[in-house]
């Protein structure tokens, strides 16, 4: 099972917001995207999501066309993705947002166990379960929103700035917890950040993204150490 | 058409004035009639391109505002024709300008009013709100024995001044009350619309925040919308009341403002320049549809029914395929052009 | 004594009545934020399917589910053919808040020109299945018949229905999700097309009991341009809006409120004023609640 890119190119009109990416995730790994604002990062997730069409490329998880068909496809072949900002429904409560992840599942036993998962692994959702979703602080939402992916049972998850204006101890929480899950579950990550730092050090592998296309790949310890990313992105 | 200078649209339209008083002096009676009727309805429809199309306020309810205006001028216009009737002279007798003013007032308080309330409600609250109006108001008339009650009143404006001479019939005076009406309306209208406020609609129209975040007073942007939309109203109503030759509840219906917002789409519902097109459209379909149903013998609820599908039918055909109108699209179409020659 | 309780019912049976045309519309609300104004005359075609079948099937009631079933066709098709092409094509530009009203009542003027093409325009009738003569107390009758009992009782019924669907089922949550963040909705794997479909076809199934009710409750004739249904339109879309919109509970005060009005001011103030009522009530509400009654404060908008 693995997420195989290639030669991906996305336009918004006449703007070209990715162009020929290619890259692939293998079972497991936890890739880390990391790049300036506007790099086109946003757009590559939207894209494999089906939420973007693309222009050109190919890009298929497990054999599974993700440019081809609708969104709401995707999640049936274990593809989660937790977007950027808004994501999670606020009108809801904490325990509607975590069902309805789990909607489209048949088994609801399973479902239900997994639930259980999510609040062993975020106790703070078990406590706030039948609060609506919008009194819940940032990093509460964001354990929300990755706790509702969860519950779509994936095998590729797609995690959009999941640390975006949280409060430094809740980032390392959220990237602990990126990476225990992970690992807990032998989930390939594609980790879309602006917290370089953050996301490498949980990372099995980076990629570099600048208007978008892809300057520098490599294993995240090299990546850490590589003196051009230091002076980018890591604020040597 | 639309960065001319003022000087040149005075002229423009002074031209287009004088077309329309020859084209009135060769085509026929029937004819004269109509285009009474299509000036109303060009009033009335850029009353709502005024307040839709530009300052993106909805509206169900400016048939009853052309209520109003049609209520005021009967009740105080000059009834010489009423007494040439026999009938007893109601109101005020003033002069059919001071008529006009007064319709055009008295609609513009309600709108004022109503702009108020329209100021904090958005999309379905206000179309609901104003549903309630045009429903309402006219059964109002019905109460007062003042407003004539289900007969309503009359507003004959009379026949011509002799000092025109033989050739002028009554339509053709109306036709040009209503055509000079309408000119100084639209002129007054496309003024406004360049102005200031103009932009400042367009902003308000495109997003309340961000005209707020830039500075503008939205709240009374949109009354102000609204007030001048319903003194517009008003006078087509004045119009529409002169035209028909009397006044009541059953001729300010709901369809009334439905046929306003259908004309304003069909015409381009953001731009003055297409106004004529929804309004002639309204008048030429049931009448096409007549000679069409006559010819092909179709039985009598097709003919009463098949006008309005029709026009139906090309409402939304507009609204989903030319939602800026035919004049708007054009302009894009030629803009593009444009850009892509340089 | 007996006036006060007898308009009480009148108002009550009818605003139930308009409390179900209410359901309807904002059961289209919530599930694609849209307002339907065409709901109305989705009910009026809808009670002549109704007619229809009451010439093939000998119960009122089989026809009443006929009828259900065929707004509930009838609305899908429209959501399908119709205002799926219109939104897509007009989510940008400076009409886009008004071009949906624009075009559900075009779809109106529409189905309003239609009928009578395939029916007349002439009253045809159907037959109550219950009495409407009144309950007698002693010597006293009542404004209150088998009839309209029955009409309550349907009435609660739905409610209570639609009140579990979307509270405590999938496909409600699927329904809510889908209005208040369709993207999110997808990538939870919802299928927003199919679900917001499903949610018209509820409400067409509504708005259909609400119009052959309103037919049964009243004379038992039906025309279209009968004047009951244009009351229908306008204190429905006025009992929704009143009751904010967002919530069922609030469809059913709202209609309960404006039918009670509307039978009172009827009684005791005047004939004429019944029409301008539903406006005085509408801005009493909204001014003293710009977001109706249970309408969530300065959160959605149109």
């Amino acid at each position: 099972m693995s997420l195989e890119v290639r030669n991906l190119t996305v336009s918004h009109g006449a703007i070209t917001a990715i162009s020929d990416v290619s890259f692939s995730v293998r079972e497991g790994e936890l890739v880390a995207i990391i790049g300036a604002n506007g790099a086109g990062k946003s757009t590559l997730l939207r894209t494999l999501s089906g939420l973007k069409e693309a222009s050109h490329g190919v890009a298929s998880w497990n054999g599974h066309n993700l440019l081809k068909g609708k969104a709401e496809s995707h999640v049936r072949h274990g593809v989660a993705h937790v977007s950027e900002g808004k994501s999670v429904i606020p009108e809801l409560t904490v325990e509607e947002n975590l069902d309805l992840g789990a909607i489209w599942r048949r088994n609801k036993s399973e479902a239900a166990a997994t639930k259980s998962e999510i609040f062993a692994l975020f106790p703070r959702l078990h406590e706030r379960l039948n609060q609506s979703a919008d009194t819940l602080s940032g990093g509460e939402r964001q354990m929300l929103a990755i706790g509702r992916a969860l519950m779509s049972k994936p095998k590729l998850l797609l995690l959009d700035e999941p640390s975006l204006g949280l409060a430094p101890l809740l980032v390392k929480q959220i990237f602990d917890a990126i990476s225990d899950i992970s690992r807990k579950y032998g989930l390939s990550v594609v980790l879309v950040e602006q917290n370089a730092m953050g996301a490498l050090k949980i990372a099995d592998s980076g990629i570099v993204v600048n208007l978008g296309k892809i300057v520098m790949t490599g294993k995240s310890h090299d990546l850490i150490n590589d003196p051009a990313v230091q002076a980018a992105y890591l604020g040597y | 058409m639309h960065k001319l200078s003022n000087l040149v649209r005075i002229i423009l339209f002074i031209v287009l004035g004088v077309v329309i008083f020859i084209l009135s002096n060769i085509v026929d009676e029937y004819r004269v009639t109509q285009g009474t009727t299509i000036a109303a309805y060009v009033v009335g429809i850029a009353s709502i391109i005024l307040l839709t199309g530009y300052s993106g306020q909805v509206s169900l309810g400016h048939g009853a505002l052309m209520g109003v205006g049609g209520y005021t001028a009967a009740l105080v216009g000059d009834q010489a024709g009423a007494k040439l009737m026999g009938e007893t002279a109601t109101g005020v007798n003033l002069p059919i300008p001071l008529t006009f003013v007064a319709a055009i007032l008295a609609a513009a308080g309600i709108g004022a009013l109503l702009g108020v309330a329209a100021a904090r409600l958005s999309g379905p609250y206000l179309a609901g709100t104003t549903l309630a109006l045009a429903v309402g108001l006219p059964s109002v008339a019905n109460q007062f024995k003042s407003l004539g009650g289900e007969q309503g009143l009359f507003y004959i404006v009379g026949d011509p001044p002799t000092a025109l001479g033989e050739g002028v019939t009554q339509s053709k005076w109306y036709f040009w009350i209503a055509a000079l009406t309408t000119l100084i309306a639209i002129f007054w209208l496309q003024n406004v619309m360049r102005s200031r406020y103009g932009r400042i609609w367009k902003a308000v129209r495109g997003s309340d925040v961000a005209a707020e975040l830039a500075g503008i007073n939205v709240a009374r942007a949109k009354i102000l919308a609204f007030t001048l939309s319903a003194g517009l109203a008003g006078l087509a109503g004045a119009l529409w009341a002169m035209t028909i030759g009397t006044v009541s509840p059953s001729a300010f219906q709901l369809a009334l403002s439905f046929s306003l917002l259908t004309g304003a789409v069909l015409s381009g519902v953001t731009t003055l320049g297409g106004v004529m097109i929804g309004a002639v459209i309204l008048v030429a379909i049931p009448e096409i549809v007549h000679s069409v149903v006559d010819r092909v013998g179709a039985s009598q609820t097709v003919a009463d029914n098949l006008p309005s599908l029709i026009v139906s039918a090309l409402l939304i055909l507009t609204v989903i395929f030319v939602p800026n109108g035919p004049v708007e699209q054009m302009r894009s179409k030629s803009m593009k052009k444009k850009a892509r020659h340089h | 004594m007996f006036e006060f309780i007898n308009t009480l019912l009148i108002g009550l049976t009818s605003g139930a009545i308009y409390a179900l045309m209410a359901l309807s519309i904002v059961l289209v609300w919530r599930s694609t934020r849209v307002i339907n104004f065409a709901q109305a005359g989705q009910a009026l075609a809808s009670s002549y399917f109704g007619f229809e079948a009451l010439k093939y099937v000998d119960s009122f009631w089989l026809a009443l589910i006929i009828a259900m079933v065929g707004g509930a066709l009838l609305a899908a098709f429209i959501e399908i053919a119709f205002m799926r092409v219109m939104l897509k094509h007009t989510t940008s530009g400076p009409i886009a808040n008004v071009a949906p009203i624009i075009a559900t009542l075009g779809l109106l003027q529409i189905i309003h020109s239609t009928i009578p093409m395939k029916w007349g325009g002439a009253d045809v009738l159907i037959t109550p299945p219950l009495s409407n003569v009144g309950f007698s107390i002693g010597e006293e009758t009542l404004a209150f018949s088998p009839m309209k009992l029955a009409i309550v009782m349907l009435v609660t019924l739905l409610l209570l229905f639609f009140t579990l669907i979307f509270q405590k089922t999938n496909i409600g949550l699927s329904l809510r999700a889908s209005a208040f963040s369709p993207e999110l909705a997808r990538l939870a794997g919802v299928r927003v097309d199919r679900i917001r479909t499903l949610g018209w076809a509820f409400s067409g199934a509504t708005g259909s009991v609400a119009g052959l009710l309103l037919v049964v409750n009243g004379t038992g004739s039906l025309s279209p341009t009968s004047l009951e249904f244009s009351l229908l339109l306008i204190s429905g879309f006025i009992a929704a809006v009143i009751g904010g919109l967002e919530s069922l509970l609030g469809a059913v005060i709202g209609g309960l409120l404006l039918g009670l009005v509307t039978a009172f001011v009827l009684m005791y103030v005047s004939d004429s004023l019944f029409f301008i009522a539903p406006f005085i009530v509408l801005l009493v509400v909204l001014i003293a609640r710009p977001q109706g009654i249970l309408g969530k404060k300065g959160g959605r908008r149109a």
